[in-house]
């Protein structure tokens, strides 16, 4: 079983580093190298190549391509090209509380909600509950996230009339009561987007359950409904239902680039965004490994849920 | 044979048979003929109303996408009125003109990506599911690493290299979404190949072109064409996205997801928030819709084998 663990380990840091070849190629592509950009039109040859042989751009590019992945694992990430001589690390220290608070909230609150719907939905399916969830998830699955938001900011702001459509500003100088409001509408919106996979997939593993023969037993022995989906069913899904929660937290990684540039809310995705219009490819390219690696991390505890859930993949013959 | 027991087998379980089709959760067989759904038909209705707008639109919208409808008036985010009759938006213009001529670049842009993501994903998919061995091993590799890659991730950096024009986005929505296509045909092709009717097949001396398009093709392709639908409304969103991130289509070129950033200002400022929600509403109609259509396709075809991968 340690095996496949390590195994499994083992591809995923393949993958990083896969993934962590491809930002740095595609990022290398844009015009113009850092010394460029940084000394302007009116730079010397003399003080470029000075500045090359500094910055390790003289080197052939699988040596900076090294440089770059060691310096990025030591949490050296090199200073912005667009905003003057701010660091990298600094940007990203200003920001990255907010994006970890909106996507850990989220995943606090919609998680358990979700799973809750998805086998509430399984243990009384094709009733009007189910299929109004099912018809709600199918809907809300396909809209983009910004369809979601307006419809989120319509019902708060204009209908309860609580909170603000557009959060900007710090967040330090605030008492709970504005806190909440500052955050709920980016966390609502997400937590609906992330809601609708969730509860579809949640319903479709709890069933797939359902379908076994040890459960058709136990409904034959007269157990009621909700023992039989609790006791029964549900330890078996487990698994699965991981496996699907872990999947959608990836999704939260990309849901929220859109979700924090709609409300204009200051996180790591509005950050990146604006690297990519002022074409700051060493903040592109930390950033989008940092993106990429979270979302390979929780791919691939996804994948290890569903070895470690389940008997006959822990035990391969 | 599985089927016929699992058929019988129904009838025990009765506290829940008589509400869910257990067949939904298998991979059954296609069984007789292909009817839609209610919901079905009604996400059919909408798509063919989006297609006629995407195609005629341009032609029939009553200003061109920049006009100004009342030039004399300089209030931004107007109110519906004779004339205008969905408002205007944050530069005076008619977003009802905008959003028909919007139509044919959203629709177009995606559909021309998602076509390309299928040519590459089936062809290479296929092929290397006949090729075998060294082949198939580094294609599989190669597009393992770029599925780690969240799509709209992967188009902010090609957007941030080339710069973002309209070709750019066809090809990039296709290169990012033809590594899902190649691992779903590549799976199809390797559960079709072992099975005993291209077993057979081969032993009659059948040439590869037959075996791809008489045995494997047939049998591929309603999970194929359910999933390119499935794939028809990630490349909406992903090109919608970005136009809204600013980086997809460029203004003054009217487009669905770039219209919705035009207008956020309507949230804070505007007297009405239709400039904001017609875009969305339009895209989420043609997605919801398509997604209907795919539901009942894929209930046709038997198996979530799309789900699974």
């Amino acid at each position: 079983m340690y095996r496949i663990i390590l195994t499994k380990i083992g591809a995923g840091l393949l993958t990083t580093l896969g993934v962590s070849i491809v930002i740095f190629l595609g990022t290398n592509a844009l015009p113009g190298d850092a010394a460029q950009i940084r000394l302007g039109q009116a730079a010397t040859e003399d003080s470029l190549k000075a500045l090359r042989e500094e910055l390790g751009l003289n080197l052939p590019l699988y040596q900076q391509y090294f440089r770059w992945l060691f310096n990025f694992l030591q949490g050296e990430f090199g200073t912005s090209l667009a905003s003057g001589n701010v660091t990298i690390a600094q940007l990203i220290s200003d920001r990255y509380e907010n994006t970890l608070i909106v996507s850990t909230l989220t995943a606090m609150i919609g998680v358990p909600i979700s799973v809750g719907l998805g086998i509430m939905a399984a243990m009384f399916p094709g009733t009007i509950y189910d299929r109004f969830l099912t018809l709600g998830s199918v809907t809300l699955v396909a809209a983009p996230e910004f369809f979601t938001a307006t419809l989120m900011v319509l019902f708060v702001v204009f209908f309860l009339g609580i909170g603000n459509a557009v959060v900007v500003g710090s967040i330090d100088d605030k008492n709970l009561v504005e806190l909440i409001t500052h955050f709920i509408l980016p966390i609502a919106t997400l937590c609906l987007v992330i809601a609708a996979q969730l509860i579809r997939m949640t319903r479709a593993a709890v069933l797939n359950v359902m379908n076994s023969p040890y459960i058709e037993m136990a409904i034959l022995k007269g157990i009621p409904r909700r023992r039989v989906v609790m006791r029964h069913a549900l330890l078996n899904a487990i698994g699965p239902i991981v496996n699907v929660i872990a999947i959608n937290l990836a999704y939260v990684v990309t849901g929220v680039i859109v979700i924090e540039v709609y409300f204009g809310y200051a996180g790591l995705a509005t950050l990146i965004v604006q690297g990519v219009q002022t074409r700051d490819y060493i903040l592109i390219q930390t950033l989008g490994m940092i993106f990429c690696a979270t979302y390979v991390i929780l791919m691939m505890i996804a994948d290890l849920a569903s070895i470690l859930s389940n008997p006959r993949l822990r035990h391969p013959k | 044979m599985s089927n016929n027991k699992n058929n019988e087998d129904k009838h025990y379980v009765a506290p829940f048979s008589n509400e869910v089709s257990f067949d939904e959760l298998q991979d059954a067989p296609p069984s007789g003929k292909f009817r839609l759904s209610i919901t079905g038909k009604l996400g059919v209705i909408v798509v063919a109303f989006w297609l006629f707008i995407a195609i005629f639109g341009q032609f029939l919208a009553p200003y061109e996408e920049n006009d100004l409808p009342f030039p004399d008036d300089y209030s931004e985010f107007q109110k519906p009125r004779p004339g205008a009759w969905l408002g205007t938006d944050v530069d005076d213009r008619d977003i009802l003109s905008r959003i028909m001529y919007g139509a044919g670049r959203t629709i177009g842009i995606s559909l021309a990506g998602v076509l390309i993501a299928y040519v590459i994903g089936v062809t290479l998919g296929i092929g290397s599911s006949i090729a075998g061995s060294r082949i198939d091993q580094v294609l599989t590799q190669f597009f393992n690493i770029l599925l780690a890659i969240p799509t709209i991730m992967f188009g902010l950096v090609v957007v941030a290299a080339v710069g973002s024009s309209i070709p750019v986005l066809i090809i990039t929505a296709g290169a990012i979404f033809s590594p899902v296509v190649f691992r779903l045909s590549r799976a199809l092709g390797m559960e079709i190949m072992v099975m005993d009717f291209v077993e057979a097949a081969k032993v009659r001396g059948e040439g590869y072109r037959w075996i791809i398009f008489k045995e494997i093709w047939p049998n591929a392709a309603m999970p194929l064409i359910s999933d390119f639908g499935l794939r028809f409304i990630y490349v909406i969103l992903f090109v919608s996205s970005l136009s809204f991130l600013g980086l997809g289509v460029q203004p003054p070129l009217a487009d669905w997801g770039s219209m919705v950033r035009e207008n956020l200002g309507a949230l804070q400022y505007g007297e009405s928030v239709i400039p904001i929600l017609a875009p969305a509403i339009a895209i989420a109609s043609l997605t919801v819709a398509i997604n209907l259509i795919v539901d009942d396709v894929s209930a046709h075809a038997g198996g979530k084998l799309s789900g699974r991968l």
